[in-house]
């Protein structure tokens, strides 16, 4: 039998890991594919409890974070699109409009 | 190690060796093949989980869904020029700092982490005798029916914003 704590420090790490791409890259596509691994970690913990603690909520605040993480997905990139078109580029650090 | 600690111990390491390639590969192709690697070793801890109808819906909306989102994003932009620039931020020690502080934490919280486990109902033996799918299906549609409206309101607004932003203008 797995310990439930092996769950939650690997989900834990990928978190951390998830974090570490979001504010270091500069490549805004791998911004957004940070954001989803930090979701899908959080996934992981859900499972997991879901699975230890008998129970099926979990499971179900699985499902909806996967429902908000297309539609996050989806405004994303749109946004990315719309952007491009103004100013063809998608380095996070050279979109500095409201710098002042 | 039982034979399920090796396999969990398999998959964990793979887990966390394929994020740290998503995140620091230069080229976003390349980053978001290994996340379809990595959303299928997701997939089958799911099943390891008990959650068949997860694993289905992790390989079919992320694999099969977003993850063609993404490669179509990068078709439809001009990231040639881009492969060549610097691939951090000037914030990443902010980033390895955040991610040491983050790693501090969990272990501190985590290392006498306990869990009572609880009177639920949802047994694997209950779940075995009701099918998986089922059981999910009836918790989704009777005591969680709100938030699956809810959450189907959101994709709603999400199609019709995605659509909204990216459209010409009519001049």
């Amino acid at each position: 039998m797995v310990p439930l704590s092996w769950y939650i420090m690997l989900s834990a790490v990928v978190f951390s890991i998830g974090v570490l791409g979001f504010v270091t890259r500069r490549n805004l596509i791998i911004v957004f594919l940070s954001i989803e691994l930090m979701l899908n970690s959080v996934n992981i913990s859900l499972a997991a409890f879901s699975h230890y603690l008998q129970s099926m909520t979990g499971q179900i605040l699985v499902f909806l974070v996967i429902a908000v993480a297309a539609a996050e997905a989806a405004i994303g990139l749109a946004i990315l699109i719309a952007f491009y078109k103004n100013k063809p580029t998608i380095m996070a650090d050279e979109i500095s409009f409201m710098k002042g | 190690m039982t034979l399920p600690q090796i396999f969990f111990a398999y998959f964990a390491i793979t887990i966390t060796g394929l994020s740290l390639l998503v995140v620091t590969r230069r080229n976003p192709v390349h980053g978001v093949l290994w996340m379809l690697v990595l959303f299928i070793h997701v997939a089958v801890l799911y099943l390891f989980l008990n959650a068949d109808f997860l694993a289905a819906v992790q390989i079919i909306v992320y694999a099969g869904a977003v993850l063609v989102l993404f490669l179509i994003v990068i078709m439809l932009l001009d990231i040639r020029k881009e492969e060549s620039e610097r691939r951090f931020n000037w914030t990443w020690p902010a980033g390895l700092l955040a991610f040491a502080a983050f790693m501090v934490f969990f272990i501190a919280i985590l290392r006498d982490f306990q869990v009572f486990p609880g009177p639920g109902q949802y047994s694997i033996e209950f779940i075995k005798s009701q099918g998986n799918m089922m059981t999910v299906g009836k918790v989704l549609y009777g005591q969680y029916l709100l938030p699956f409206e809810i959450a189907s309101l959101i994709l709603l607004v999400a199609i019709i914003g995605a659509v909204v932003l990216v459209k010409k203008r009519a001049e």
